[in-house]
């Protein structure tokens, strides 16, 4: 047993906590929430000179060659400085889906591409009305000679309006109407037939509706082989959850640090609010809370990091953590009162996005659903 | 990172399973009738009960494994707490007494740290082997969570020290041979400045003893009264007048990770198995989405609480102080105990209420005696409450009021 990070995690932990705290003292997010894409391009640069784009691309494919635990450590420090942007939706839905399922040429070409910060990706899985259940998406690809055509309506593609490419989840339907089984399509997102709409969300995350109008893809498009995306699919969500997680853990250990900091210097009654039993026990349970976050968070990453099975593990960790970082956020608007209530105070940002985070790649429900079904019920 | 049992630690671990898998009766786990993180329903309910507990005490003191935590040079293996958490985790899950956990597991190292050479020649071989039982004698009346408040004093008169004062909740007291006794020595010092341990013999005379029962119907804890109670001076262990900061001491490093977390997934696994069986209107209730998602969530929180368990012991190894994690684990255990015993008697609804065995009894009416005993879970060893302040002032600093 050992639950600490490596010395060299350490290291990239301190770097990517001191480059945030240097790129944007204040939260980013409080700029950007206005800003026309969301997309802050210059800090994204500076990300994919870092390193941190490709940090599990192996290097044969111009990456870092990191593990998954390495891109936790950076997407942790992103969940405490509230980060947005099109990161988890590149460096950790893009690059997982192309090492998950694509062909050797897909990775070749791909690859280095999001290492270098060329593309952005965003992952289109939802169709309208269709919460978690992928199995169930409707959206065709009709084969049409050696070409596809993808009719269907996308909905939550998180940053589809800033992507180069939008991986879409489509059943392939052949000439004679049978259908192919799930596959996933690397479409161009300026390609003719891709409409694109963004809405505002809870957490200012920039999430579109796209429609796929007959879009014409050929067959270089099919990430890996056609009809065959279901297993790939399924370790992508468990990776993209435990990528949440990992972000929500962030969060809420800021969030519990804000309200410990400011129980100690909020006086009424002639004494700091923190020295109340009453917010003492609500400080203590979210301190509770995070504690076990992040070892069932930490557990699923580095069973992923390790190659060994780890969909029970990140179903838990997915289950407590959307419902307990949103607790902890809560209750950090408690101990602070009306102050937080404002918009220019941080909280929110933080209350927004663990919500958003609990209610993305399943939530509680569904992931507990998944323990059950682990447990044979 | 490594979330998984190094090579030394995978072999002890096997080498306790099959020890206990020898040493216990094989349906020992399926009669065993105590709740996690509960403190009175008891063990195992067969009939050989006495002659199978004294054969795995033998076996186990034989094994040495009643003073894993020991240094080497008191005949102990200096096992580390990853390993001791090991050992714990595996008795409890197969559902294993505790044998001597207060002598050879709270008051040994104790004495092994504060005491005289004489103490330890005169105590240690004989709590390794087994010799004596202890109970401890903390909790009064007017010191329950608040325990710097006892008022039970001892008076030095010559060689000897007169004790005089009233002692409760004092578990086991009515059988074991002595009392492990915190006592207050000096009256006028500030009230954590002035008390001391002592080794006080059960039988001494002017101790009285009245069993309390509980709300379970038997016998755990007691009262004990202690009318001018003559023990010699030697019995003092460690620095007169710092028996709190020993206390402290033994609470953060001998019970952190004494917890029985196995016993939570054996129950637990016990209580699926039940589930899977049983029917309500004719419909399984294993396909009713309330219980599985409750199942699920318990399935959660136990494994949140193993890995408590891993990161306490890991501290403890790497020479950290884990005084707020222990309290973290102890309050997450406990509720655990709690939540999961609501959780069984709302799954087998008016059936869980059913006291004996009927031939329709579901989980042969552990949950019942889980929805009782829990109540113990969180009151003992310092309530969730205590737990929650030491969190408070020790882990976030936060201001004492």
């Amino acid at each position: 047993m050992n639950l600490d990070f490596s010395e060299e995690q350490r290291i990239l932990r301190k770097s990517a906590k001191d480059f945030f705290t240097r790129e944007s003292p204040e939260l980013l997010i409080r700029d950007m929430r206005e800003h026309e894409t969301g997309h802050d391009v210059e800090l994204w640069g500076k990300m994919a000179a870092l390193g941190w784009l490709g940090v599990i691309v192996p290097e044969e494919y111009g990456g870092t060659g990191g593990t998954f635990m390495d891109l936790a450590v950076i997407l942790e420090t992103m969940g405490e400085a509230c980060l947005p942007g099109p990161f988890l939706s590149t460096a950790v839905l893009g690059a997982n889906a192309i090492l998950l399922a694509g062909t050797e040429d897909q990775k070749k070409t791909l690859l280095p591409q999001i290492s270098e910060g060329r593309q952005v990706f965003a992952l289109a899985l939802s169709d309208p009305g269709n919460w978690y259940e992928y199995e169930n998406i409707k959206t065709l690809a009709k084969q049409d000679g050696s070409e596809y055509a993808i009719e269907g309506v996308k909905h939550f593609v998180e940053n589809a309006h800033v992507a180069d490419k939008i991986i879409c989840a489509a059943q392939v339907e052949d000439k004679s109407g049978r259908k192919r089984g799930l596959t996933l399509f690397l479409v161009d997102a300026d390609s003719p037939g891709v409409e694109i709409r963004p809405f505002r969300t809870l957490a200012y995350e920039r999430h579109c509706q796209v429609v796929f109008h007959g879009v014409r893809v050929g067959e270089n498009a099919v990430l890996g082989t056609a009809g065959n995306a279901g297993p790939a699919l399924e370790t992508l969500l468990e990776r993209a959850a435990v990528a949440k997680c990992v972000e929500m853990l962030g969060a809420a250990q800021v969030s519990l640090d804000l309200a410990v900091a400011y129980a100690k210097e909020r006086v009424q009654f002639g004494r700091p609010i923190g020295s109340f039993q009453a917010v003492q026990h609500h400080l203590a349970n979210m301190a509770v809370d995070v504690d076990s976050i992040r070892y069932l968070t930490y557990q699923a990453a580095w069973r992923i990091s390790e190659g060994l099975s780890a969909g029970t593990e990140a179903a838990m960790a997915k289950a407590f953590t959307s419902e307990a970082a949103a607790r902890v956020t809560r209750f950090t608007h408690q101990v602070h009162g009306a102050i937080a209530f404002c918009d220019e105070h941080n909280l929110h940002f933080y209350y927004r996005k663990v919500k958003a985070s609990g209610l993305a790649f399943g939530d509680s429900e569904y992931h507990l659903e998944k323990v059950a079904r682990s447990l044979g019920l | 990172m490594e979330f998984k049992f190094n090579e030394r630690e995978e072999a002890f671990r096997q080498e306790v399973e099959a020890f206990l898998n020898s040493a216990l009766p094989p349906d020992w786990a399926q009669k065993s009738m105590g709740w996690p993180g509960g403190y009175a329903s008891g063990g195992y309910q067969g009939d050989d009960a006495l002659e199978s507990l004294a054969r795995y005490r033998k076996m186990l003191i034989e094994k040495g494994w009643n003073t894993i935590s020991w240094p080497r040079e008191y005949g102990g293996r200096e096992y580390t707490y990853v390993e001791q958490a090991i050992f714990d985790e595996r008795t409890s899950y197969f559902r294993a007494p505790n044998v001597d956990v207060i002598a050879a597991g709270m008051v040994a190292p104790t004495i092994l740290r504060v005491g005289t050479e004489e103490q330890k020649k005169k105590w240690i071989p004989r709590i390794a082997a087994g010799e004596i039982s202890m109970w401890l004698g903390y909790s009064e009346p007017n010191a329950g969570s608040d325990l710097a408040g006892i008022q039970t004093t001892a008076v030095q008169d010559g060689d000897e020290y007169v004790i005089h004062g009233q002692k409760v909740w004092s578990s086991g007291a009515q059988v074991a041979d002595y009392a492990w006794l915190i006592v207050r020595t000096d009256p006028a010092a500030p009230r954590h400045k002035g008390v001391s341990f002592f080794l006080v013999e059960t039988k001494s005379p002017g101790i009285t003893i009245r069993p309390l029962q509980t709300i379970l119907g038997n016998y755990h804890y007691n009262e004990v009264f202690f009318d001018n109670v003559r023990v010699p001076a030697e019995n003092l262990v460690g620095e007169k007048n710092r028996g709190f900061y020993h206390l402290m001491t033994a609470l953060d490093f001998e019970r952190v990770i004494l917890v029985g977390i196995g016993g939570f997934k054996r129950v637990f696994e016990e209580l699926v198995a039940q589930v899977k069986q049983t029917k309500r209107d004719g419909v399984p209730l294993s396909d009713n989405q309330s219980v599985r998602l409750k199942l699920a969530r318990i399935a959660t929180e136990i494994e949140a609480g193993y890995l408590l368990v891993w990161r306490t012991a890991e501290m403890l190894d790497k020479g950290l102080s884990p005084s707020v994690e222990s309290s973290v684990l102890k309050l997450v255990a406990t509720e655990l105990s709690r939540k999961m015993a609501e959780v069984a008697m709302d799954i087998f609804g008016p059936y869980s209420l059913i006291e004996e065995n009927t031939g329709f009894t579901p989980f042969r009416g552990l949950a019942l005696r889980g929805y009782l005993d829990c109540i113990s879970a969180t009151i003992g060893a310092g309530t969730s409450e205590i737990q929650r302040n030491i969190i408070a002032y020790r882990g976030l600093d936060l201001p004492r009021f």
